[in-house]
């Protein structure tokens, strides 16, 4: 099943080429459909009594002579981030279908979405290292495609600047994958987790750390190597700032927890302190940077690193609690965000831009629905309990209170305090939003203009997220129950 | 049986919220909030009879750690508040169908309404600590959008985005507090960890209880996050009944009620509650008896009374706060919504637009002078008994009886207390005599729909105290009873005094050149904008003025060495895996570039 997860958008990819292109958008939908399908499937039949070891797996030789092997596998960890890159994919494909907004060369974006698709999917479901790699290069180019192809008036340099610096990290990863490998003479990612760092020095852990979780970094991001990020959601298309966001972000925290924290685990004690650093120092220069923020979308993304600081910051306590925490954490920010960019796709569809100034407020009188969904999303994303955003957020601060051992308390507390204030100021920078663009009276400029409230098309597409957003904020253990299980065995050294 | 009655005590409000979001334009106004406000408040009244501690939990999820469970816990408090909110809410409901008639935006306002009613019953009845946190925040956001009901006008939507962050940043001083207990009791039920409070070392209960106490000042409005509180008055005034005097400022005691073992392990904690206190006691009823809108005055006083309880707290006086919270709901309620029939009839609420509404609107008049009276603390209102209560309280801590604070800071308190008393007694009655009395004007009196819970809440504000006279413990002590009469005769007397000498002046007037500065409550608004907000947005926009610059240039820079960096680990990994990979990138690319040409 987990191949058929792949070769579904991968023959969906070719296929949609050979495809008149007025039918293209509607190929995509069905194509990724039948991925979500498959999702669901394995979602339902997956035994969540051993959510800890790797099921539908796969293990086939492919090159040999560098132990590359189609080697796949989902547990409690890769399940929730399958099953919601399978559902945002399909929800972009149904965005890209609506009579309203048929893009440009249609034939081309679906056949990039799909194979973004199988990269990002492949990913998840590789317990190879080098296959690992493979995946997470195959994201890369259609995703440069989609920013340079579809994106907005300054798109060429934003997709230049998104290509060279995270192929710059993933240079940086396989450099530090190859190290692995080369003391270890495995790529097999469920026999390094086992034996937890067992025959490797502490320098070639420690080394080994950074160039791993130095390299992801780049991706998830991390503050200071964030810049790339802003501008490439900025001018990349909905339905790529959507995946940007609600996926290819948790490609890098998630390398960081099958990865670098479990096969080095004392490379992980010596850096997990200045990881979780730069995860409270990266949420609250994000709400900073938020808070004076002119443009919506800009905004999202900045939003994007304050969240990513937090699940940066349950991973570095390295305790159950904050791991986690962090996989939760990826997946309220993917539903979250994901909704975030498709409501400001809309937005940007109706005024042309999304320029807070030039909305210039009124947004709950002039479109009452859309400018509702506005105030959940933002609502949900600064963390309110009963929705998702609450309990990722809520279990990285409690883990900080009681990291693992090894680490210093002291240091998790003052990581603690800033992380607290860090949501003082999400909160304020999302309110403020919310006071510029959703209320206040309509300005004259757009008090003529007429434009509709949400289509059903429109609905369809972002109810799903809308539901699953209110679902696991007041039943998380939809998510937790299935990766606690996975995320003790993880920890324990398999 | 109990424990299974208390259960949908907190959904129906809940499931009425839930159902009126979405279909509440289509129903008949009203119909579903008031049906769940009042299935609630008939079970809550059978739960509070049944009058049996009960438990009932569940486990909501695995954490890793210590597991979150969801649950009711019902005790002889929470059975008690738990009546109270319902009721108010109920009244509250009721009210608003009457006062925001033909409003386009009534049916999320009552859905809304149904939410925070469950979320304060979920902090009121939670039996696990980050259930209680949840429903504290949700009360935050419901808050934020009740006070911002009229979103277009800026001066609501500010002063709604002001009541979330400082009650937020309060919020966060709870949370930490919760992890704090929650860690070293290895649960977040209360009932473990109220067990566990002997066993728990004294600088993790101190810091616990401090931390509780940043919680609780911000929820509560007490010094030096009160200033919320007063633009809340942007708000529809059965709001600020609802909210801001009778249930979510109410949480802040609630909470130090139900955790007071863990602050009695910690007096140090106890002393800072009561210097806060008294500074916001005194401090919101100068403000309040210079306040130039009605609904600022009460703002101000709810403040102020809210002082009183922790003040009763913090000396030892448990049951005297919960008679005053329970007594203060009953009055507090009622005053809002008179000013609210006060604010239909005349259409604003500045004290100096008002007067001489005594004949024109009498059953507001009647009503809304039994909750000034039991505002002052006249006998035999309910007011007048719970005060007395927490009089008394003080005075046997100042006297040394049993004092958990320090003597020193017991005294305080005593003297706070009677002052307080005064100047609440002289500030009730001016705003009774601006709002009354003076020049008749024509009005005319609310409908039935709003005048009926006020003649509902005004039985409890009068009798509360009279009724509660079977339990000894709430019986009044002569001696501070005579003594707080005293003070509050001689408050009112002086702001008559004047009224006589200068019939249709402000009595405020009386403060002379102070008055801005009190009205303003020392300018600390001025102060928080001059500082935090200016420095937080001046930091802002460096961070971003700094991010277009100087990172998006070395970005731009690191893309150029990319390419010297790439050749870097080209060289060091020669040799056949680099062929293949490379080989695969490419293959991908190929795709890629065929994909784009092609269509």
């Amino acid at each position: 099943m987990t191949v058929l997860l792949l070769v579904l958008p991968l023959l969906g990819c070719l296929a949609v080429l050979g495809l008149p292109p007025k039918r293209a958008a509607a190929f995509g939908v069905a194509v990724t459909s039948a991925t979500l399908a498959t999702a669901l499937l394995m979602a339902a039949t997956f035994d969540y009594h051993r959510s800890g070891f790797a099921q539908f797996s796969v293990n086939a030789p492919w090159i040999p002579l560098i132990d590359l092997r189609i080697h796949l596998g989902v547990d409690g960890i890769s399940l929730p981030l399958v099953v919601l890159t399978a559902l945002l994919c399909a929800l972009c494909a149904g965005y890209l279908a609506r009579p309203s907004g048929q893009p440009e060369r249609p034939r081309a974006l679906v056949a990039l979405l799909l194979l973004t698709e199988v990269g990002m999917l492949g990913t998840f479901v590789a317990l190879n290292l080098l296959l690992f790699f493979v995946f997470f290069e195959v994201v890369l180019v259609p995703m440069y495609a989609v920013i340079a192809g579809w994106g907005g008036q300054r798109r060429a340099a934003a997709a230049r600047q998104f290509i060279l610096y995270t192929l710059l990290g993933s240079g940086v990863l396989l450099v530090g994958l190859l190290l692995l490998y080369s003391r270890t003479s495995t790529m097999d990612m469920v026999v390094l987790v086992g034996r937890a760092g067992t025959g490797l020095s502490h320098g070639v852990q420690v080394l080994g750390f950074l160039l791993i979780a130095g390299g992801l970094a780049v991706k998830v991001p991390v503050w200071p190597l964030h810049s790339w990020l802003p501008d490439a959601h900025t001018q990349a298309p909905t339905v790529g700032s959507v995946l940007l966001a609600g996926v290819l972000l948790k490609m890098g925290t998630y390398g960081m927890v099958r990865i670098a924290v479990p096969m080095l685990p004392e490379g992980a004690v010596a850096l997990a302190p200045a990881l979780g650093a730069l995860g409270v120092a990266g949420i609250v220069y994000a709400a900073l940077a938020c808070l004076a923020q002119r443009d919506l979308k800009r905004l999202i993304a900045f939003s994007s690193v304050g969240h990513m600081g937090f699940v940066l910051l349950g991973i570095a306590t390295l305790t159950p609690v904050g791991i986690n925490a962090a996989l939760l954490g990826n997946i309220a920010h993917g539903l979250i965000t994901g909704l975030l960019f498709f409501l400001v796709g809309g937005i940007a569809q109706r005024y042309g831009s999304t320029d807070i100034d030039r909305i210039g407020g009124g947004l709950l009188a002039k479109a009452p629905r859309l400018g509702s969904l506005l105030v959940f999303a933002a609502v949900a994303s600064l963390g309110l309990p009963g929705l998702a955003g609450f309990w990722g957020e809520m279990l990285a601060m409690l883990s900080a209170f009681r990291p693992a051992g090894g680490l210093n308390p002291a240091l998790y507390l003052v990581f603690l305090a800033v992380a607290g204030l860090g949501t003082v100021l999400t909160a304020a920078y999302f309110l403020v939003m919310l006071r510029r663009v959703a209320q206040g009276v309509v300005p004259p400029r757009w008090t003529a203009e007429r434009f509709g409230d949400v289509t059903a098309r429109e609905w369809v597409a972002w109810t799903p997220l809308l539901v699953l957003v209110l679902a696991i904020g007041l039943w998380p253990r939809i998510v937790l129950g299935v990766t606690d299980g996975a995320v003790r065995v993880l920890l324990r050294g398999g | 049986m109990t424990a299974a009655l208390a259960v949908p005590v907190v959904l129906a409000p809940f499931l009425a919220a839930a159902v009126g979001l979405p279909l509440g334009r289509r129903l008949p106004p009203g119909i579903v909030a008031i049906a769940g406000t009042a299935v609630s408040a008939v079970l809550a009244i059978a739960v509070a009879v049944s009058s049996r501690p009960a438990e009932t939990l569940a486990r909501l999820t695995p954490t890793g750690g210590i597991a979150v469970t969801v649950g009711v816990r019902v005790g002889g408090l929470s059975a008690t508040v738990a009546v109270m909110v319902t009721l108010v809410a109920l009244a509250v409901q009721v009210y608003s169908v009457g006062y925001l008639r033909g409003d386009p935006r009534y049916p999320s306002y009552a859905a809304l309404v149904s939410l925070f009613t469950a979320a304060m019953l979920t902090v009121v009845l939670s039996a696990d600590l980050l259930l209680t946190y949840a429903g504290w925040e949700v009360m935050g956001v419901c808050s934020y959008f009740l006070i911002g009901h009229h979103w277009e006008r800026p001066a609501a939507s500010s002063a709604a985005v002001k009541s979330f962050l400082m009650t937020r940043f309060g919020d966060v001083g709870f949370l930490f507090g919760v992890f704090v207990l929650g860690t070293a009791a290895g649960s977040f039920r209360i009932t473990d960890v109220l067990a566990a409070v002997p066993t728990m070392s004294h600088t993790t209960v101190l810091a616990a209880a401090l931390l509780m106490v940043v919680g609780v000042v911000g929820k509560s409005a007490q010094f030096p996050l009160h200033s919320w509180l007063p633009d809340a008055m942007a708000g529809p005034a059965p709001v600020s009944a609802l909210i801001h005097a009778a249930t979510m400022v109410a949480a802040g005691v609630y909470l130090v009620a139900l955790l007071f073992p863990v602050f009695l392990a910690a007096p140090l904690a106890l002393d800072v509650l009561a210097v806060l206190a008294v500074v916001s006691m005194l401090g919101a009823a100068l403000a309040a008896f210079a306040s130039a809108d009605l609904k600022r005055v009460l703002a101000y006083s709810t403040i102020s009374q809210l002082s009183l309880m922790f003040a009763a707290l913090a000396v030892g006086g448990r049951t005297a706060a919960i008679a005053h919270l329970v007594s203060h709901a009953a009055f507090k309620a009622l005053l809002f919504l008179c000013a609210g029939a006060v604010i239909t009839a005349v259409g604003g609420g500045l004290l100096t637009d008002l007067g001489g509404l005594r004949r024109a609107m009498p059953v507001t008049f009647a009503t809304m002078t039994v909750g000034f009276a039991a505002l002052a603390g006249f006998p035999p209102t309910s007011g007048f008994f719970s005060k007395d209560l927490v009089v008394a309280a003080a005075g046997h801590a100042a006297s040394g009886e049993a004092a958990l604070v320090t003597v020193a800071v017991a005294w305080l308190v005593a003297v706070a207390v009677l002052l307080t008393a005064g100047v609440t007694a002289a500030y009730a009655t001016r705003a009774w005599l601006l709002t009354f009395f003076g020049t008749e004007r024509p009005a005319r009196e609310a409908g039935p729909v709003l005048t009926g819970p006020l003649l509902a809440l005004a039985a409890p504000a009068l009798l509360l105290g009279l009724a509660a006279l079977r339990w000894p413990e709430l019986r009044p002590e002569w001696g501070s009873a005579l003594a707080s009469v005293a003070v509050v005769v001689l408050g009112a007397g002086v702001v008559l005094a004047r009224w006589r000498a200068a019939p249709g002046r402000d009595p405020a007037d009386l403060l002379g050149r102070a008055r801005p500065l009190l009205a303003s409550a020392w300018h600390t608004d001025d102060l928080y904008e001059r500082t935090v907000a200016r420095a937080v947005t001046g930091l802002a926009e460096r961070v971003v003025a700094v991010d277009d610059r100087v990172v998006g240039r070395a970005v731009t820079g690191s893309g150029r060495n990319a390419g010297r960096l790439g050749g870097l680990i080209r060289l060091s990994q020669n040799g056949n895996p680099q062929l293949y990979l490379t080989g695969l990138l490419a293959g991908v690319l190929l795709i890629a570039v065929g994909v784009v040409v092609l269509a």
